[in-house]
Protein backbone atom coordinates (compact mmCIF):
# COMPACT_ATOMS: atom_id res chain seq x y z
CA UNK A 1 0.00 0.00 0.00
CA UNK A 2 0.83 3.75 -0.38
CA UNK A 3 1.11 5.67 2.70
CA UNK A 4 -2.17 7.32 3.95
CA UNK A 5 -3.27 9.37 6.44
CA UNK A 6 -6.27 7.90 8.83
CA UNK A 7 -8.99 10.10 10.35
CA UNK A 8 -12.25 9.00 12.21
CA UNK A 9 -15.30 10.58 11.79
CA UNK A 10 -17.61 10.64 14.19
CA UNK A 11 -20.75 12.45 12.21
CA UNK A 12 -21.46 13.01 8.42
CA UNK A 13 -20.53 16.80 9.51
CA UNK A 14 -17.66 15.66 10.49
CA UNK A 15 -16.86 13.11 7.59
CA UNK A 16 -17.41 15.97 5.02
CA UNK A 17 -15.00 18.24 6.79
CA UNK A 18 -12.39 15.30 7.01
CA UNK A 19 -12.61 14.56 3.33
CA UNK A 20 -13.01 17.70 1.41
CA UNK A 21 -9.50 17.34 0.15
CA UNK A 22 -8.79 15.46 -3.18
CA UNK A 23 -7.32 11.96 -3.15
CA UNK A 24 -9.38 11.30 0.12
CA UNK A 25 -12.15 8.07 0.22
CA UNK A 26 -14.01 7.18 2.78
CA UNK A 27 -13.80 3.82 4.67
CA UNK A 28 -16.31 1.72 5.39
CA UNK A 29 -15.62 -2.14 6.12
CA UNK A 30 -12.35 -1.98 4.19
CA UNK A 31 -13.56 -5.56 2.33
CA UNK A 32 -13.04 -3.97 -1.57
CA UNK A 33 -11.02 -0.96 -0.59
CA UNK A 34 -8.09 -2.15 1.66
CA UNK A 35 -7.80 -5.17 -0.85
CA UNK A 36 -7.41 -2.82 -3.94
CA UNK A 37 -4.99 -0.18 -1.83
CA UNK A 38 -3.03 -3.53 -1.39
CA UNK A 39 -2.82 -4.23 -4.59
CA UNK A 40 -2.05 -0.55 -5.60
CA UNK A 41 -5.11 0.03 -7.66
CA UNK A 42 -6.80 2.41 -5.32
CA UNK A 43 -4.24 5.00 -3.87
CA UNK A 44 -5.73 7.56 -1.64
CA UNK A 45 -3.97 9.85 0.47
CA UNK A 46 -5.93 10.12 3.09
CA UNK A 47 -8.94 7.76 4.33
CA UNK A 48 -11.90 9.01 7.22
CA UNK A 49 -13.23 5.95 8.39
CA UNK A 50 -17.40 6.15 8.78
CA UNK A 51 -18.31 3.34 10.15
CA UNK A 52 -18.95 5.05 13.24
CA UNK A 53 -21.82 6.96 11.22
CA UNK A 54 -25.54 5.69 11.56
CA UNK A 55 -26.37 2.19 11.46
CA UNK A 56 -29.71 2.46 12.44
CA UNK A 57 -32.53 1.29 10.52
CA UNK A 58 -35.90 3.12 11.20
CA UNK A 59 -39.22 3.17 10.06
CA UNK A 60 -40.03 6.41 7.58
CA UNK A 61 -43.77 8.63 7.72
CA UNK A 62 -44.39 6.86 3.84
CA UNK A 63 -44.12 3.28 5.33
CA UNK A 64 -40.71 2.50 4.04
CA UNK A 65 -37.78 2.03 6.05
CA UNK A 66 -34.18 4.33 6.29
CA UNK A 67 -30.98 2.19 6.06
CA UNK A 68 -27.95 4.33 8.14
CA UNK A 69 -24.80 4.00 5.41
CA UNK A 70 -22.71 2.40 8.40
CA UNK A 71 -25.39 -0.23 8.83
CA UNK A 72 -23.36 -3.80 8.20
CA UNK A 73 -24.78 -5.94 5.56
CA UNK A 74 -25.63 -8.95 7.86
CA UNK A 75 -27.64 -6.59 9.98
CA UNK A 76 -29.51 -5.41 7.02
CA UNK A 77 -30.12 -8.84 5.99
CA UNK A 78 -31.41 -9.73 9.01
CA UNK A 79 -33.49 -7.15 10.12
CA UNK A 80 -37.26 -8.35 10.71
CA UNK A 81 -38.86 -5.47 8.67
CA UNK A 82 -36.04 -6.24 5.70
CA UNK A 83 -36.57 -10.00 5.91
CA UNK A 84 -40.81 -9.92 5.70
CA UNK A 85 -41.62 -6.84 3.76
CA UNK A 86 -38.56 -7.10 1.15
CA UNK A 87 -36.94 -10.39 1.51
CA UNK A 88 -35.55 -9.89 -2.29
CA UNK A 89 -33.20 -7.86 0.03
CA UNK A 90 -32.32 -10.36 2.54
CA UNK A 91 -32.37 -12.99 -0.08
CA UNK A 92 -29.57 -10.66 -2.31
CA UNK A 93 -27.51 -10.08 0.93
CA UNK A 94 -27.34 -13.23 1.79
CA UNK A 95 -26.06 -14.46 -1.94
CA UNK A 96 -23.00 -12.25 -1.42
CA UNK A 97 -19.95 -12.78 -0.26
CA UNK A 98 -19.27 -14.52 2.40
CA UNK A 99 -20.35 -14.21 6.01
CA UNK A 100 -17.06 -12.67 7.38
CA UNK A 101 -17.37 -10.09 4.49
CA UNK A 102 -21.34 -9.29 5.24
CA UNK A 103 -20.34 -8.85 8.93
CA UNK A 104 -17.37 -6.38 7.79
CA UNK A 105 -18.94 -4.74 4.94
CA UNK A 106 -20.99 -1.79 5.36
CA UNK A 107 -23.96 -0.57 3.46
CA UNK A 108 -22.94 2.57 1.47
CA UNK A 109 -19.64 0.83 1.28
CA UNK A 110 -21.67 -1.82 -0.98
CA UNK A 111 -22.76 0.53 -2.80
CA UNK A 112 -19.25 2.36 -3.95
CA UNK A 113 -17.26 -1.41 -4.44
CA UNK A 114 -15.66 -0.85 -7.74
CA UNK A 115 -17.36 -2.10 -10.37
CA UNK A 116 -14.87 -4.47 -11.66
CA UNK A 117 -12.75 -7.82 -13.67
CA UNK A 118 -9.85 -9.34 -12.60
CA UNK A 119 -8.25 -7.37 -15.86
CA UNK A 120 -8.76 -4.57 -13.22
CA UNK A 121 -6.72 -6.03 -10.04
CA UNK A 122 -3.60 -7.03 -12.74
CA UNK A 123 -1.68 -4.53 -12.33
CA UNK A 124 1.67 -6.08 -13.99
CA UNK A 125 -0.15 -8.13 -16.42
CA UNK A 126 -3.04 -6.10 -18.00
CA UNK A 127 -4.39 -3.17 -20.01
CA UNK A 128 -7.01 -1.33 -17.99
CA UNK A 129 -9.33 1.50 -19.19
CA UNK A 130 -10.84 1.60 -15.23
CA UNK A 131 -7.30 1.31 -13.77
CA UNK A 132 -5.78 3.64 -16.61
CA UNK A 133 -8.22 5.75 -18.65
CA UNK A 134 -6.62 5.74 -21.89
CA UNK A 135 -4.43 2.24 -22.13
CA UNK A 136 -6.69 0.39 -23.01
CA UNK A 137 -8.95 -3.11 -22.54
CA UNK A 138 -7.63 -6.36 -22.25
CA UNK A 139 -11.34 -8.37 -20.99
CA UNK A 140 -12.88 -7.40 -24.18
CA UNK A 141 -10.64 -9.84 -26.57
CA UNK A 142 -9.88 -12.12 -23.46
CA UNK A 143 -11.37 -13.86 -20.98
CA UNK A 144 -14.38 -12.73 -20.50
CA UNK A 145 -16.72 -15.31 -19.09
CA UNK A 146 -18.49 -13.23 -16.15
CA UNK A 147 -18.29 -9.80 -18.17
CA UNK A 148 -21.59 -7.59 -19.23
CA UNK A 149 -23.74 -8.16 -22.32
CA UNK A 150 -25.79 -4.82 -21.98
CA UNK A 151 -24.72 -1.70 -22.09
CA UNK A 152 -21.29 -2.27 -22.35
CA UNK A 153 -18.43 -0.09 -24.22
CA UNK A 154 -15.47 -0.54 -26.33
CA UNK A 155 -13.41 0.72 -23.18
CA UNK A 156 -15.56 -1.53 -20.21
CA UNK A 157 -17.22 -4.77 -19.82
CA UNK A 158 -16.88 -4.82 -16.44
CA UNK A 159 -19.80 -5.74 -14.33
CA UNK A 160 -21.21 -4.28 -10.53
CA UNK A 161 -20.91 -7.12 -8.35
CA UNK A 162 -23.29 -5.90 -5.90
CA UNK A 163 -26.21 -8.55 -5.29
CA UNK A 164 -27.65 -5.89 -2.54
CA UNK A 165 -27.82 -3.19 -5.32
CA UNK A 166 -29.22 -5.29 -7.75
CA UNK A 167 -32.34 -5.73 -5.28
CA UNK A 168 -32.23 -2.44 -4.63
CA UNK A 169 -32.59 -1.12 -7.98
CA UNK A 170 -35.92 -3.20 -8.18
CA UNK A 171 -36.79 -2.07 -5.04
CA UNK A 172 -36.59 1.73 -6.33
CA UNK A 173 -34.65 2.54 -3.53
CA UNK A 174 -33.58 5.93 -2.97
CA UNK A 175 -30.09 7.15 -2.11
CA UNK A 176 -29.46 10.09 0.28
CA UNK A 177 -25.87 12.23 -0.25
CA UNK A 178 -24.29 15.09 2.01
CA UNK A 179 -21.84 16.77 0.10
CA UNK A 180 -20.18 20.50 0.04
CA UNK A 181 -22.58 21.38 -2.09
CA UNK A 182 -25.26 20.32 0.28
CA UNK A 183 -27.57 17.21 0.56
CA UNK A 184 -29.39 15.56 -2.22
CA UNK A 185 -31.43 12.47 -2.94
CA UNK A 186 -30.07 10.34 -5.95
CA UNK A 187 -32.61 7.39 -7.08
CA UNK A 188 -30.90 4.08 -6.89
CA UNK A 189 -31.45 3.51 -10.58
CA UNK A 190 -29.25 6.54 -11.48
CA UNK A 191 -26.43 6.04 -8.65
CA UNK A 192 -24.29 3.87 -11.03
CA UNK A 193 -22.64 4.74 -14.39
CA UNK A 194 -22.66 2.67 -17.68
CA UNK A 195 -18.92 2.90 -18.84
CA UNK A 196 -19.39 4.48 -22.19
CA UNK A 197 -15.79 6.69 -22.57
CA UNK A 198 -15.42 7.28 -18.96
CA UNK A 199 -15.12 3.79 -17.03
CA UNK A 200 -13.06 4.95 -14.73
CA UNK A 201 -16.45 6.67 -13.21
CA UNK A 202 -18.84 3.80 -11.50
CA UNK A 203 -21.18 6.30 -9.85
CA UNK A 204 -22.13 10.02 -10.21
CA UNK A 205 -21.84 11.11 -7.09
CA UNK A 206 -19.07 14.02 -7.07
CA UNK A 207 -15.56 14.36 -5.09
CA UNK A 208 -15.79 14.50 -1.57
CA UNK A 209 -19.93 13.02 -1.62
CA UNK A 210 -20.57 11.17 1.10
CA UNK A 211 -23.72 8.31 1.29
CA UNK A 212 -25.73 8.65 4.75
CA UNK A 213 -28.51 6.86 3.83
CA UNK A 214 -30.07 4.34 1.69
CA UNK A 215 -34.18 4.49 1.84
CA UNK A 216 -36.65 1.75 0.75
CA UNK A 217 -40.30 2.89 -0.10
CA UNK A 218 -43.14 1.20 0.94
CA UNK A 219 -43.55 -1.30 -1.69
CA UNK A 220 -46.73 -3.65 0.15
CA UNK A 221 -46.12 -6.18 -3.06
CA UNK A 222 -42.71 -6.55 -2.12
CA UNK A 223 -43.78 -9.39 0.50
CA UNK A 224 -43.72 -11.53 -2.54
CA UNK A 225 -40.36 -11.19 -3.91
CA UNK A 226 -37.24 -13.22 -3.98
CA UNK A 227 -33.56 -12.90 -5.31
CA UNK A 228 -31.77 -15.62 -7.74
CA UNK A 229 -28.30 -16.14 -8.31
CA UNK A 230 -26.85 -18.31 -11.01
CA UNK A 231 -22.92 -18.92 -10.54
CA UNK A 232 -19.96 -21.10 -11.39
CA UNK A 233 -19.99 -22.63 -7.91
CA UNK A 234 -22.70 -23.19 -4.83
CA UNK A 235 -21.47 -20.25 -2.80
CA UNK A 236 -19.57 -17.57 -2.34
CA UNK A 237 -18.58 -16.47 -6.07
CA UNK A 238 -19.42 -13.56 -8.11
CA UNK A 239 -23.18 -14.13 -10.09
CA UNK A 240 -22.97 -14.72 -14.10
CA UNK A 241 -26.48 -14.01 -13.66
CA UNK A 242 -28.78 -12.84 -10.93
CA UNK A 243 -32.59 -11.83 -10.92
CA UNK A 244 -34.46 -9.52 -8.18
CA UNK A 245 -38.15 -9.71 -8.73
CA UNK A 246 -41.55 -8.93 -6.73
CA UNK A 247 -44.91 -9.61 -8.73
CA UNK A 248 -48.09 -8.65 -7.70
CA UNK A 249 -50.72 -10.93 -8.61
CA UNK A 250 -54.64 -10.39 -9.35
CA UNK A 251 -56.57 -13.39 -10.67
CA UNK A 252 -54.13 -14.57 -12.83
CA UNK A 253 -53.02 -11.38 -14.51
CA UNK A 254 -49.53 -9.45 -13.27
CA UNK A 255 -51.02 -6.69 -12.12
CA UNK A 256 -47.80 -4.87 -11.13
CA UNK A 257 -44.42 -6.18 -11.26
CA UNK A 258 -40.19 -5.17 -10.46
CA UNK A 259 -37.07 -6.66 -12.17
CA UNK A 260 -33.94 -6.27 -12.38
CA UNK A 261 -30.20 -8.27 -13.23
CA UNK A 262 -27.37 -8.46 -12.31
CA UNK A 263 -23.99 -9.81 -14.11
CA UNK A 264 -25.25 -8.50 -16.75
CA UNK A 265 -23.62 -4.83 -17.06
CA UNK A 266 -21.30 -2.16 -15.82
CA UNK A 267 -24.69 -1.48 -13.19
CA UNK A 268 -27.15 -3.34 -11.90
CA UNK A 269 -29.94 -3.17 -14.54
CA UNK A 270 -33.09 -2.25 -13.79
CA UNK A 271 -35.26 -4.69 -16.66
CA UNK A 272 -37.72 -1.69 -17.73
CA UNK A 273 -38.66 -3.44 -21.21
CA UNK A 274 -39.41 -6.63 -19.56
CA UNK A 275 -41.36 -5.31 -16.55
CA UNK A 276 -43.73 -2.96 -19.40
CA UNK A 277 -43.91 -6.74 -21.34
CA UNK A 278 -45.14 -8.42 -18.20
CA UNK A 279 -47.18 -5.79 -16.70
CA UNK A 280 -51.09 -6.35 -17.47
CA UNK A 281 -50.08 -10.15 -18.84
CA UNK A 282 -51.42 -13.23 -18.23
CA UNK A 283 -48.74 -15.26 -15.92
CA UNK A 284 -47.36 -17.90 -18.06
CA UNK A 285 -44.15 -19.08 -18.94
CA UNK A 286 -43.98 -17.89 -22.74
CA UNK A 287 -44.78 -14.29 -21.55
CA UNK A 288 -42.36 -13.94 -18.84
CA UNK A 289 -39.31 -15.93 -21.39
CA UNK A 290 -40.88 -13.18 -23.94
CA UNK A 291 -40.19 -10.22 -21.81
CA UNK A 292 -36.43 -11.63 -21.32
CA UNK A 293 -36.09 -11.92 -24.69
CA UNK A 294 -37.09 -8.13 -25.11
CA UNK A 295 -34.73 -6.74 -22.51
CA UNK A 296 -31.90 -8.53 -24.27
CA UNK A 297 -32.45 -8.15 -27.48
CA UNK A 298 -29.41 -5.67 -28.15
CA UNK A 299 -27.31 -7.36 -25.79
CA UNK A 300 -23.80 -7.72 -27.66
CA UNK A 301 -22.63 -10.75 -25.87
CA UNK A 302 -18.49 -11.53 -25.92
CA UNK A 303 -16.74 -14.51 -26.99
CA UNK A 304 -17.24 -16.35 -23.60
CA UNK A 305 -20.33 -14.64 -22.58
CA UNK A 306 -22.68 -15.53 -25.37
CA UNK A 307 -25.02 -18.27 -22.19
CA UNK A 308 -26.02 -15.26 -20.66
CA UNK A 309 -28.72 -13.61 -22.50
CA UNK A 310 -30.53 -17.36 -22.01
CA UNK A 311 -29.43 -18.12 -18.86
CA UNK A 312 -31.16 -14.68 -17.79
CA UNK A 313 -34.35 -15.53 -19.46
CA UNK A 314 -34.65 -19.16 -18.29
CA UNK A 315 -34.08 -17.94 -15.25
CA UNK A 316 -36.24 -14.85 -14.84
CA UNK A 317 -38.80 -17.10 -16.28
CA UNK A 318 -38.24 -19.58 -13.72
CA UNK A 319 -38.47 -17.30 -10.47
CA UNK A 320 -41.84 -15.19 -11.99
CA UNK A 321 -43.04 -18.68 -12.14
CA UNK A 322 -42.25 -19.16 -8.39
CA UNK A 323 -43.61 -15.93 -7.49
CA UNK A 324 -46.92 -16.05 -9.35
CA UNK A 325 -47.67 -19.57 -8.12
CA UNK A 326 -46.76 -17.59 -4.13
CA UNK A 327 -44.06 -20.53 -4.06
CA UNK A 328 -41.39 -18.46 -2.18
CA UNK A 329 -40.86 -18.13 1.29
CA UNK B 1 -7.92 3.77 23.06
CA UNK B 2 -6.26 -0.08 22.80
CA UNK B 3 -7.53 -3.13 20.85
CA UNK B 4 -8.38 -5.70 23.52
CA UNK B 5 -7.28 -8.82 22.14
CA UNK B 6 -7.99 -12.06 23.93
CA UNK B 7 -8.65 -10.48 26.97
CA UNK B 8 -5.22 -8.54 26.80
CA UNK B 9 -4.35 -4.59 25.98
CA UNK B 10 -2.52 -3.91 23.29
CA UNK B 11 -1.63 -0.60 21.75
CA UNK B 12 -2.75 -0.11 17.77
CA UNK B 13 -0.03 0.10 15.12
CA UNK B 14 1.34 3.71 14.38
CA UNK B 15 1.08 2.64 10.67
CA UNK B 16 -2.54 2.41 9.45
CA UNK B 17 -1.48 0.26 6.66
CA UNK B 18 -0.93 -2.48 9.25
CA UNK B 19 -3.88 -5.02 8.80
CA UNK B 20 -5.00 -6.58 11.90
CA UNK B 21 -3.83 -9.71 10.72
CA UNK B 22 -0.23 -8.57 10.30
CA UNK B 23 -0.56 -6.77 13.58
CA UNK B 24 -1.69 -10.28 15.41
CA UNK B 25 1.46 -11.91 13.83
CA UNK B 26 4.36 -9.66 13.12
CA UNK B 27 4.02 -7.29 16.12
CA UNK B 28 2.08 -9.85 18.80
CA UNK B 29 3.22 -12.63 17.58
CA UNK B 30 0.08 -14.43 17.73
CA UNK B 31 0.48 -17.00 14.63
CA UNK B 32 -2.34 -18.78 15.09
CA UNK B 33 -4.28 -16.79 12.97
CA UNK B 34 -2.87 -17.84 9.40
CA UNK B 35 -2.15 -15.68 6.68
CA UNK B 36 -3.46 -17.60 3.18
CA UNK B 37 -4.82 -15.58 0.33
CA UNK B 38 -4.21 -12.25 1.75
CA UNK B 39 -7.26 -10.76 -0.36
CA UNK B 40 -10.34 -12.16 1.56
CA UNK B 41 -11.10 -14.92 -0.41
CA UNK B 42 -9.90 -17.93 1.66
CA UNK B 43 -11.01 -17.19 5.09
CA UNK B 44 -7.80 -18.76 6.88
CA UNK B 45 -7.57 -14.95 8.84
CA UNK B 46 -10.80 -15.07 10.15
CA UNK B 47 -11.30 -14.07 13.49
CA UNK B 48 -13.66 -12.86 16.16
CA UNK B 49 -14.59 -9.30 16.68
CA UNK B 50 -17.37 -8.95 19.49
CA UNK B 51 -18.04 -12.23 18.66
CA UNK B 52 -18.49 -11.74 15.14
CA UNK B 53 -16.37 -13.43 12.39
CA UNK B 54 -14.47 -11.14 10.04
CA UNK B 55 -11.46 -11.26 7.67
CA UNK B 56 -8.42 -9.75 9.63
CA UNK B 57 -6.68 -9.13 6.15
CA UNK B 58 -9.03 -6.72 4.68
CA UNK B 59 -9.53 -5.37 8.18
CA UNK B 60 -7.08 -2.17 9.02
CA UNK B 61 -5.84 -2.66 12.71
CA UNK B 62 -6.30 0.83 13.29
CA UNK B 63 -9.92 0.81 12.42
CA UNK B 64 -10.58 -1.94 15.66
CA UNK B 65 -9.06 0.39 17.86
CA UNK B 66 -11.58 0.11 21.20
CA UNK B 67 -12.80 -3.64 20.07
CA UNK B 68 -12.35 -6.87 21.63
CA UNK B 69 -10.86 -9.27 19.40
CA UNK B 70 -10.72 -13.56 19.59
CA UNK B 71 -7.96 -15.42 18.22
CA UNK B 72 -7.65 -19.31 18.04
CA UNK B 73 -5.01 -18.50 21.09
CA UNK B 74 -8.05 -17.42 22.87
CA UNK B 75 -10.63 -20.08 22.74
CA UNK B 76 -9.22 -22.72 25.45
CA UNK B 77 -10.21 -21.66 28.91
CA UNK B 78 -7.32 -23.13 31.85
CA UNK B 79 -6.09 -25.35 29.26
CA UNK B 80 -8.89 -27.17 28.55
CA UNK B 81 -9.80 -26.99 24.40
CA UNK B 82 -13.03 -25.52 23.42
CA UNK B 83 -15.36 -27.88 22.43
CA UNK B 84 -14.88 -27.40 18.64
CA UNK B 85 -11.56 -27.45 19.04
CA UNK B 86 -11.71 -30.65 20.43
CA UNK B 87 -13.78 -32.17 17.83
CA UNK B 88 -11.79 -30.89 15.01
CA UNK B 89 -9.71 -33.88 16.14
CA UNK B 90 -12.08 -36.03 17.19
CA UNK B 91 -13.86 -35.95 13.76
CA UNK B 92 -9.80 -35.54 11.84
CA UNK B 93 -11.22 -32.22 10.85
CA UNK B 94 -7.81 -31.07 9.19
CA UNK B 95 -4.76 -32.62 6.92
CA UNK B 96 -2.04 -29.99 7.31
CA UNK B 97 -4.02 -27.50 9.62
CA UNK B 98 -3.07 -24.31 7.76
CA UNK B 99 -7.41 -23.46 7.47
CA UNK B 100 -7.68 -25.05 11.13
CA UNK B 101 -7.97 -21.68 13.35
CA UNK B 102 -9.56 -19.61 10.81
CA UNK B 103 -12.26 -22.63 10.69
CA UNK B 104 -12.73 -22.63 14.00
CA UNK B 105 -12.91 -19.15 15.07
CA UNK B 106 -15.41 -18.93 11.72
CA UNK B 107 -17.87 -21.82 12.88
CA UNK B 108 -17.70 -20.19 16.19
CA UNK B 109 -19.02 -17.15 14.75
CA UNK B 110 -21.72 -19.26 12.44
CA UNK B 111 -23.16 -20.77 15.69
CA UNK B 112 -23.59 -17.32 17.49
CA UNK B 113 -25.31 -16.49 14.01
CA UNK B 114 -27.48 -19.26 13.93
CA UNK B 115 -28.38 -18.58 17.40
CA UNK B 116 -29.73 -14.80 16.96
CA UNK B 117 -31.98 -16.20 13.90
CA UNK B 118 -29.60 -14.85 10.93
CA UNK B 119 -30.84 -16.58 7.49
CA UNK B 120 -28.55 -18.21 4.94
CA UNK B 121 -28.94 -18.61 1.07
CA UNK B 122 -29.71 -21.85 1.63
CA UNK B 123 -32.55 -21.05 4.28
CA UNK B 124 -35.89 -22.15 2.75
CA UNK B 125 -37.95 -19.84 5.57
CA UNK B 126 -36.36 -16.67 5.98
CA UNK B 127 -38.41 -16.12 9.62
CA UNK B 128 -37.94 -19.19 11.26
CA UNK B 129 -35.87 -20.47 13.29
CA UNK B 130 -32.23 -21.74 11.60
CA UNK B 131 -31.76 -25.42 12.23
CA UNK B 132 -27.98 -26.51 11.38
CA UNK B 133 -28.10 -28.88 9.15
CA UNK B 134 -25.81 -29.92 7.04
CA UNK B 135 -26.69 -28.34 3.95
CA UNK B 136 -26.56 -25.08 6.27
CA UNK B 137 -23.34 -25.55 7.59
CA UNK B 138 -21.86 -25.92 4.02
CA UNK B 139 -23.30 -22.85 3.00
CA UNK B 140 -22.47 -20.64 5.98
CA UNK B 141 -19.24 -21.94 5.88
CA UNK B 142 -18.58 -21.18 2.18
CA UNK B 143 -16.06 -18.67 3.37
CA UNK B 144 -13.68 -20.76 4.50
CA UNK B 145 -11.60 -23.33 2.25
CA UNK B 146 -9.18 -26.14 2.94
CA UNK B 147 -6.76 -26.79 -0.01
CA UNK B 148 -6.41 -30.71 1.74
CA UNK B 149 -10.19 -31.80 1.23
CA UNK B 150 -10.78 -32.29 4.88
CA UNK B 151 -14.24 -30.66 4.41
CA UNK B 152 -16.16 -33.74 5.36
CA UNK B 153 -14.18 -33.77 8.74
CA UNK B 154 -14.88 -29.90 9.31
CA UNK B 155 -18.76 -30.21 8.47
CA UNK B 156 -18.65 -33.28 11.09
CA UNK B 157 -16.89 -31.66 14.14
CA UNK B 158 -18.86 -28.26 13.57
CA UNK B 159 -22.63 -30.33 13.35
CA UNK B 160 -21.20 -32.64 16.15
CA UNK B 161 -20.82 -29.24 18.23
CA UNK B 162 -23.31 -27.03 17.33
CA UNK B 163 -25.28 -28.71 14.86
CA UNK B 164 -28.95 -29.65 14.95
CA UNK B 165 -28.80 -32.92 16.69
CA UNK B 166 -25.33 -31.81 18.45
CA UNK B 167 -24.90 -29.49 21.82
CA UNK B 168 -24.72 -25.70 21.42
CA UNK B 169 -21.45 -24.53 22.23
Amino acid sequence: MTPFSYARAGTAADALRLGGDTGTAYLGGGTNLVDLMRETVARPARLVDVTGLSDTIEETDGGGLMIGAATRNTALAEHHAVRTRYPMLSRAILAGASAQIRNMATVGGNLLQRTRCTYFYDTDGSRCNKRELGTGCDAVGGFNRIHAVLGASDACVATHPSDMCVALTALDAVVHVDGAAGARTVPFGDLHRLPEDRPDLDTVLQPGELITAIELPAMSFATNSTYRKVRDRASYAFALISVAAALDMEDGRVRDVRIAFGGVAHKPWRAARAEAAIRGSAASEGAFLAAAQAEFADARPLRDNGFKPALAARTLAAVLGDLAKGDVA
Amino acid sequence: MSIIINGLSVEPPGDPRVSLLDHLRERLHLTGTKKGCNQGACGACTVLVDGERILSCLALAVQYDGRRITTVEGLAEDGVLHPLQAAFIEHDGFQCGYCTPGQICSAIGMAAEARRGVPSNVSADLSGEVRLDRDEIRERMSGNLCRCGAHNGIIDAIEATMGAAGARA
